[in-house]
Formats: structure tokens, C-alpha cells, sequence
């Protein structure tokens, strides 16, 4: 038994060292995308380019704007001179966001009234629209409230002295810059083991269904479960492989922190490989050509990433989408990835997710092994 | 007598297409070749793919080795060698690699596997290529890889889809020469084709045909089931000559070849004036026409012909 599922384990070897891109297709895609989720997948929104349109002309309405290139969150990049030229400079999408000071604004600012500052975005992209809209009203706010106290310093300044104000304190836990890289790079491990070993199981299994070596290895005296060993034992030490290097270049590479327990990732890798075997020996179960695998995989993979958390908060998600994400692996690995690298909490913490993967696994595990024990008769 | 070393009894296997084996029965004794000779759809993969335990009949029975196959397909895999038309040999594993792996899933000792691999390769003419990648090799070598492969650990059965289709002659004439001295050695062949000429070779044969036996028997005894006798007509143009006689009396079936025209007839003297007469009455050209053995592929067509529901080919 154990001679049979070591030759399969061997040949599968064999067969990847002879793959000359497979190597590129195990090393290349995991670094490439630690690299690029590291240095290019950000929240944040820097250096925006603005136009501004002054109608105004006034010392407040140049102080407000000057603010706004301040923060380096925006460049005014174009200065108007009319409302047409509001449209036709959005249009061009190079300038996602217009600000518009009507006249009359200090006139009202002086009057103690409420004064309008219009703030024109290109919709189109939604996200940075609204993180930029986010910093405009920030930065608005402030104004407003140095505007105010400085008057009230001017008219009476007993009062202004003791008016109440409410300081914000920012204390960002387990990553206190809220740098981007550091809640990227632990998710990266998991995005990149799911598609790497369940395309690798179904193919492997789905090609020798196409070749015909399938049946020839059939009419030996193998038994099932030998088979599926040895056809899924190298992609487990291949996704284990891949896991190893990613967790390597991220801690060292891009400092991510690592502060949990080793052997609790490894508890929740573990299972998180067994889940993407049994995903990828059911895919191939269900397609017998390599073409069908692909596209198999890939309806899967895709949702499995965006309802995962990796980069939409699961939170924001309509209540039927959350219950769907609660069948998603991937999404139990990234809390348990998140949780030990940047948190450090313990298997008290995160037993949950062990247990959510533990059953999702099951049950992959047996409706996979069943259906590819059927698929061979 | 000793107990057959294949034995199928009233099989049956039904695809969602339709029926591929109907009530099929026949029986292989050691040491004979008997070849499954039709066309394609005639029921030949199939019929071995259940006797390989790799496809459940429907009903029927079948003993292979002694193992009742329809409800221990298990107990079977250790004597036979199955080689599928479309051999699952891997092309990225090295001529020796691919044995290796093989002779493992069956569990044969490394010294065996040796002594078995070098006899066979040595056999096949294939030791130079020990190390070439089986993705490399000739078509003719792939089937003879594959045959080893299937032979590897000395089964007393083998089973031998279409193993010659595609080959060139010398790799053919190789093969059979393999498959002669194995049968020598005792080992029961069955073998499936498609081509005729090559059915001549085994020692008995089961003609199929839309699932079902329309003979069984040596290619002797197979020719004998003939009336009358075969008329050979040169020509240049025989399927003209075929559309001019197909419907003479006494023709029981009629094919064109290359340069003549096969003509199945109840009574050879008796008839050939008679077609004489009637191509010089259409105006057509012609040369000698002259009594011939009869061909495997005459007798088939002619039985074929015979069928309820089917008039020639």
C-alpha cells in the first residue's frame, strides 16, 4: 500500500521537476503578488489631483484651499476659471475631483451663517471617491472649527477660551500606522495556496482522465484511497512549500510582524490545505478535460477570493452575501492568518475558524472522495 | 478439459447512445489468440473494458482467470494486462520510468522487474531508449512501451485494444511476433482489430457485430461458412462493376478493391458466364475473372449482409 502511494508521490515529482514552467508556475506567481499586494494594493488616497474654481477671491477662500494641498493628500493640479470648465475637466478623468467656492463665501463666513463649498467627483470610481470625499470633509470641518474659534477669540476671548471642544486620539491596534502591506501580505498566503493547490489538484488528476492513464493505472491493483494519496500528498507539501516562501519574503522582506504561535498557523494551514485538496479533487471530479478544470476552478476561485474578506469587508456585505462568505475557506484562513501574524492571539481565540475549516473540510473532503471513487468506475 | 481462461455468458452493456454489447457469450481458452474482429461500434472496446474490470456490465456474466469480474472486478486486475486502445503511457516519464511505475502498482520485486523489463525490452527492440521520454518515441514504440507495460508483471490474460492501429508494418509484424511467443509461454490473448487482413493471424475469431456474436471460430472454419465461392474481376473501375452485378442472381455480396471487384456467389461455374453476359450487355470493360479464396472481410461483409435490416455495406 504504502510502496503504491509512494511511486504515485514520486512520479508526481518527477513529472513537475520534467514541467520546465512549473517551477516559474509554483515560484513566479507567489512572489509576484506579494510584491504587487505589498507595493501597489493600498486604501489609501494620496496625491489626488484637483481643480479648484475660486469665485470668491477672498483671504478664507485661499486659506481653505491652501489646506487642501497641505495634507499631500491632494495636488491642485488645475485652477478654473468658470463653471464650464468644471465638466470638461471631470470628463477627461485625469482630475478626479473639482472644488468650487461660490462667491459670497467669506461674505457669509463673516455673517456667522453656514457657507457652501461644492465638491464635484468623478464617481466612476466609487472607492476613491468616497475615501477622498472622506478627507475634503476633514479637512472642511477644521477650517470651520478654527474659523469659528478665531472669531470668538476676536469678540470675546473669556469665552473662547473655555469653549468645549473633542480631541480625537487615534490608537490603531496590532498595526498602529494602519499600513496597508501589514493586512495585505498575511492575506496574500492564503489567496495565493488556494489558487495554486486547487488548480494544481484538479489538473493533475483531470489530465491523466484525459491522457487515459487513469484507466491504465485502474486495471492495477490500486485501490482508491491509494490513488487519491498519492495524487494529493505532493500538492499538500507543494501548498505547504508555497506557504513557507510567502510567510518568508513577507516577514522579511516587508516586516510584516509575526506574533502569534507558529504551530497555530501551522494548525490552520494545515487544514486550510486539506480544504483546497478536496475543493480541487472535487473540480475534478466534475470535468474530464483540462479546459473544463480551468473554467471549473475559476468559478470557485473567484467568488471564494472576493466574499473571503481579502479585500471587502465582510461586514459591509448584504446579510445574505455574509451567510454565503461563511461557506468560503478562505475566509476562515484569512482570520486565522490576520490573527497570528498581526494580533498574536492563541487557538482560544481563533478555535472558531479551526473548527468552521475543520467541518468545511469534512465534508468537502467525503463528498470529494466518494464522487472520485464514483468517477472511477 | 481445463476451465476457459475467458468465459462471457448472455453480457449486456447499455450507454445513455444506445446498446454497445447485446447478450454477447463466447469463450477463450489458454493459450489462443482470439481476435475481436468488426468495425467500429461493433461492441469490441467495450466487451474488454468489462472483461478489464474497468466498466460495469449491465447484466450477463463473465469469468476471467477463474474471477467472476461483474462482482469482483478486483480480483481480476493481478492476472490481467489490459492495453486501451488510447495507451495511458506519461510522456513526460522516461521509457524506464514509465515501467518503473507500472511494475510498482502491481508490487513486483525490483529484481523481477529487472529481469522482466530487460526480456521485454530486449524483445521489443527497445533497449537503446531506455532513457528517451515516452512523448518522444515513434507511435510504433509508444504501443510497444505500452504492451510492455501491460505485460510487466506476467499476466496469464492479456487484453489488447485495437494495439495495432496506427502502427507501421515492421512495429505491427514485431508486435505479433511478441504476442506468438507469449501465447507460446502459455499466456490467452484477446485482441481487438478492425482491420481483416489482421484478423487472419489469430487463432480464433469472434466476428461482432452491433454488440452481438455473428460468429466464433477459427478463420478456417470462418471461411467455410461461405456458400458458394468468391469471384475475383479485374477492373479499373470495380465500383461501377459493383453497381451493375449488385442485384444479378446468385450474388450474395459484392466489394470493391483497388484494381477488382470481390464478388461473394452461390455457385462459382454456374455464374460466371452469367455475369459475363450481363457487364458485356451494360457495356462495361473488364478483365479476368477468376474463383478466389475467400478473405475474413468477404465472409464478414457477406454475414453482414445476411442480417435482418441490412443490405451490404
Amino acid at each position: 500500500m504504502l510502496g503504491r502511494i509512494w511511486r504515485i508521490i514520486v512520479k508526481e515529482f518527477i513529472q513537475l521537476r520534467r514541467d520546465k514552467y512549473a517551477r516559474f508556475r509554483l515560484l513566479a506567481p507567489p512572489i509576484i503578488q506579494m510584491l504587487i499586494y505589498g507595493y501597489a494594493a493600498t486604501f489609501e488616497v494620496l496625491h489626488v489631483p484637483i481643480a479648484v474654481l475660486d469665485l470668491d477671491h477672498s483671504q478664507e477662500s485661499r486659506d481653505l484651499l491652501s489646506r487642501f494641498t497641505f495634507t499631500g493628500r491632494f495636488n491642485v493640479t488645475e485652477i478654473l476659471r468658470e463653471d464650464p470648465d468644471i465638466p470638461n475637466t471631470i470628463g477627461r478623468s485625469s482630475i478626479p475631483m473639482a472644488i468650487k467656492i461660490e462667491p459670497g463665501f467669506s461674505e457669509l463666513l463673516r455673517k456667522g451663517q453656514t457657507a457652501h463649498l461644492q465638491v464635484i467627483l468623478d464617481g466612476t470610481n466609487s472607492n476613491t471617491a468616497l475615501i477622498a470625499l472622506g478627507y475634503v470633509t476633514q479637512i472642511a470641518t477644521t477650517f470651520g472649527q478654527d474659523y469659528a474659534r478665531e472669531r470668538l477669540g476676536s469678540l470675546m476671548p473669556a469665552m473662547a477660551a473655555t469653549m468645549p471642544q473633542i480631541e480625537i486620539e487615534q490608537r490603531p491596534w496590532y498595526n498602529p500606522d494602519l499600513n496597508s502591506q501589514w493586512f495585505f501580505v498575511p492575506g496574500v498566503i492564503g489567496s495565493i495556496t488556494i489558487v495554486l493547490v486547487v488548480n494544481l489538484t484538479a489538473f493533475a488528476i483531470v489530465r491523466e482522465r484525459e491522457i487515459g492513464t487513469l484507466e491504465q493505472v485502474m486495471v492495477t491493483p490500486i485501490r482508491p484511497v491509494e490513488l487519491i494519496l498519492g495524487k494529493t500528498v505532493p500538492f499538500f507539501l507543494v501548498g505547504l512549500a508555497d506557504v513557507i516562501l510567502v510567510f518568508v519574503v513577507g516577514s522579511l522582506w516587508f516586516r510584516v510582524p509575526f506574533r502569534g504561535n507558529p504551530l497555530v498557523l501551522a494548525l490552520g494551514t494545515v487544514l486550510f490545505l486539506f480544504n483546497t485538496l478536496s475543493v480541487g479533487l472535487l473540480i475534478s471530479t466534475l470535468c474530464s478535460t483540462q479546459q473544463q478544470a480551468f473554467a471549473s476552478a475559476f468559478f470557485f476561485l473567484n467568488p471564494a477570493f472576493i466574499l473571503s474578506g481579502f479585500a471587502f469587508p465582510i461586514s459591509s456585505m448584504p446579510r445574505a452575501m455574509q451567510w454565503i462568505t461563511s461557506l468560503d475557506p478562505l475566509r476562515y484562513f484569512l482570520v486565522i492568518l490576520r490573527g497570528t501574524f498581526l494580533k498574536g492571539v492563541g487557538l482560544d481565540i481563533l478555535w472558531p475558524q479551526m473548527a468552521a475549516l475543520a467541518c468545511l473540510t469534512t465534508v468537502l473532503l467525503t463528498i470529494g472522495v466518494l464522487r472520485f471513487r464514483k468517477s472511477l468506475d | 478439459m481445463k476451465a476457459p481462461a475467458v468465459q462471457i455468458e448472455g453480457l449486456s452493456k447499455h450507454f445513455a447512445t444506445g446498446p454497445a454489447v447485446v447478450d454477447l457469450g463466447f469463450a477463450a481458452q489458454r493459450g489462443e489468440i482470439l481476435g475481436l474482429v468488426g468495425p467500429d461500434g461493433a461492441g469490441k472496446t467495450t466487451t474488454l473494458r468489462i472483461l478489464a474490470g474497468v466498466l460495469p456490465a449491465d447484466s450477463g456474466a463473465a469469468w476471467v482467470a477463474g474471477h467472476d469480474v461483474v462482482h469482483d472486478p478486483e480480483a481480476v486486475k493481478s492476472h490481467i494486462g489490459y492495453m486501451p486502445q488510447q495507451y495511458g503511457l506519461y510522456e513526460d516519464l522516461t521509457v524506464d520510468e514509465n515501467i518503473r511505475f507500472y511494475a510498482d502498482l502491481f508490487e513486483i520485486t525490483s529484481a523481477v522487474r529487472k529481469q522482466r523489463s530487460g526480456e521485454l525490452l530486449a524483445a521489443c527492440g527497445m533497449m537503446p531508449f531506455r532513457r528517451r521520454l515516452a512523448g518522444q518515441l515513434s507511435g510504433g514504440m509508444k504501443r510497444k512501451l505500452g504492451l510492455i507495460c501491460a505485460l510487466i508483471h506476467s499476466p496469464e490474460i492479456l487484453l489488447l485494444d485495437e494495439p495495432t492501429t496506427g502502427v507501421d508494418p515492421v512495429s505491427r509484424r514485431e508486435l505479433w511476433g511478441i504476442l506468438y511467443s507469449l501465447v507460446f509461454q502459455g499466456v490467452t490473448v484477446l485482441i481487438s482489430t478492425a482491420y481483416f487482413d489482421e484478423a487472419e493471424r489469430c487463432h480464433r475469431l469472434l466476428l461482432l457485430h452491433r454488440g452481438g456474436a455473428l460468429f466464433c471460430g477459427t478463420p478456417t472454419e470462418l471461411k467455410s461458412k461461405l456458400p458458394g465461392g468468391v469471384l475475383s474481376m479485374a477492373s479499373a473501375e470495380p465500383e461501377r462493376l459493383r453497381a451493375a452485378l449488385a442485384d444479378a442472381d446468385g450474388v450474395l455480396s459484392a466489394m470493391a478493391m483497388g484494381d477488382a471487384l470481390h464478388i461473394v456467389v452461390d455457385n462459382p461455374q454456374r455464374r460466371t458466364p452469367e455475369l459475363r453476359a450481363r457487364l458485356e450487355g451494360a457495356g462495361l470493360t473488364f478483365g479476368d475473372i477468376a474463383p478466389m479464396g475467400a478473405t475474413v472481410e468477404d465472409v464478414f461483409a457477406y454475414m453482414v449482409s445476411t442480417q435482418p435490416g441490412d443490405r451490404g455495406r
